[in-house]
């Protein structure tokens, strides 16, 4: 599954780890997580993130 | 006014701001200063500069070592004007001055100054050389904007923090040694709590990352320059960004015909018992700033409110909303208290925003009118219970 990072604080969203803080289970890809969700460091919305280019 | 020579070649050349009280939102009891470093070498480089309000006080200082003009290179750490408020009035003076930063850098200084700049973007482990000496760059997005970057000067053993390790704390002093310590070590908790707090985890990568650096001076942007005390600094900073708590407690409230009052000292009752260290704290008198500090290694939160028109006193929403923002972590443990007339629903509104922080509340006193002796030792004892399950 694909990475995604947030382009405002750099983090970048694994779905092999999720976002367990905000409910989000390991394994959920990006395109999952709820559109309420929001970057557990700077708190923008998920419309700020960009594909991870590897 | 003149500059404070740091080392060979190296000057401080920033504002002190002894009348700011008000940090957008943070009392800063001591003001504040804002750093910026001059250094001389075959590029004149200025690191960081300060808010604009001080723009003559810093043109000031740099002249008394050399004309502003001269001044080939600027580097930005941080966007926020408090330290890119004085780089319009360089370019100003030479049109063609370099300014290193990095990309989310650019982007901020030119959304905040609409000039078309110079610009040098660095990234991560990029250096940059002005001649004898050089920099090489750590980005530390969100401590605390985005753009947020340090440097490292391997030729003179310095850090160029920016905010990390900064402090509110105007004085004559400039080094950490010339000033009162525990005065010195207070702001920079201060600083931490209400500034730096929401991005712990960043912080904890980025003291990774400069652990690397051998460090004779840590030149922050704000207060002192850590010299003597650095490694008791740096170990502050991972004490506070790891959420390490005390036996400690704060115990924050307001209150309109003292019952809610009432309650919070019952609780202190129960902690003072345990000899906990507490930090009970009357928000209509203590500033959220100040509390904010007292919880940053406080293991307990216990905080109450009447209600007043079906709702939480201002003060305490105020408190509340501010310590949602700042997020401490670390599974610490929660009280929500407070007395009522004839509907309760202040508390219920404490207990939701305690759970909003990702607290584990474990009590919710509620006394409707004014609480009896018999009430009160009943959340005393009840507390109690609560410690000692909990130890």
């Amino acid at each position: 599954m694909k990475k995604y990072v947030c382009e405002p604080c750099g983090y970048i969203y694994d779905p092999a780890e999720g976002d367990p803080d905000s409910g989000i289970a390991a394994g959920t890809a990006f395109e999952d997580i709820p559109d309420d969700w929001v970057c557990p460091i700077c708190g923008v919305g998920k419309e700020d993130f960009v594909l991870l280019e590897e | 006014m003149k500059a404070t020579h740091i080392k060979e070649g190296i000057y401080w050349v920033g504002a002190i701001d002894l009348s700011v009280r008000n940090f957008h939102g943070y009392l800063t009891q001591r003001g504040t200063t804002y750093n910026a470093y001059l250094i001389i070498d075959e590029k004149i480089t200025l690191v960081d500069s300060v808010k604009d309000t001080h723009t003559d006080e810093m043109m000031s200082r740099i002249s008394s070592i050399l004309d502003p003009a001269k001044i080939d290179v600027i580097i930005c750490n941080h966007v926020e004007p408090d330290h890119s408020g004085a780089i319009s009035a360089i370019v100003e003076k030479n049109p063609n001055v370099t300014i290193v930063t990095c990309a989310s850098g650019k982007k901020g200084l030119e959304q905040h100054y609409y000039g078309n700049w110079n610009y040098h973007i660095i990234k991560t482990g990029d250096t940059y050389s002005i001649g004898k000496r050089s920099f090489e760059f750590l980005l530390t997005p969100m401590v605390h904007w985005p753009d947020n970057m340090i440097c490292y000067m391997p030729e003179e053993k310095i850090l160029f923090s920016n905010d990390s390790f900064g402090q509110h704390y105007a004085t004559s002093g400039r080094f950490d040694d010339e000033v009162s310590h525990d005065e010195a070590l207070y702001e920079a908790k201060k600083y931490f709590a209400n500034i730096v707090l929401p991005y712990s985890a960043q912080v904890i990568k980025e003291l990774e990352a400069a652990s690397k650096f051998e460090i004779e001076l840590i030149c922050t942007s704000h207060g002192v320059i850590w010299k003597k005390y650095i490694a008791e600094i740096i170990q502050e900073y991972n004490k506070w960004a790891r959420n390490v708590t005390k036996k400690k407690v704060v115990i924050a409230y307001d209150t309109m015909w003292k019952s809610t009052e009432k309650m919070a000292y019952a609780i202190y009752e129960a902690f003072e018992q345990e000899g906990y260290e507490i930090a009970l704290r009357n928000l209509q008198v203590n500033h959220e700033s100040d509390v904010m500090t007292d919880v940053i290694d406080a293991e307990y939160i216990c905080v109450g409110s009447p209600t007043l028109n079906s709702e939480m006193m201002t003060n305490v929403v105020g408190f509340l909303t501010y310590m949602r923002g700042l997020a401490p972590k670390g599974g610490r443990k929660a009280v929500a208290f407070g007395s009522y007339g004839w509907n309760g629903k202040s508390i219920p509104g404490v207990e939701q925003f305690l759970k909003d922080c990702n607290y584990d509340v474990k009590a919710v006193f509620t006394h409707q009118y004014r609480p009896t002796k018999e009430d009160l030792q009943q959340i005393t004892t009840k507390t109690l219970e609560i410690i000692k399950q909990n130890n």
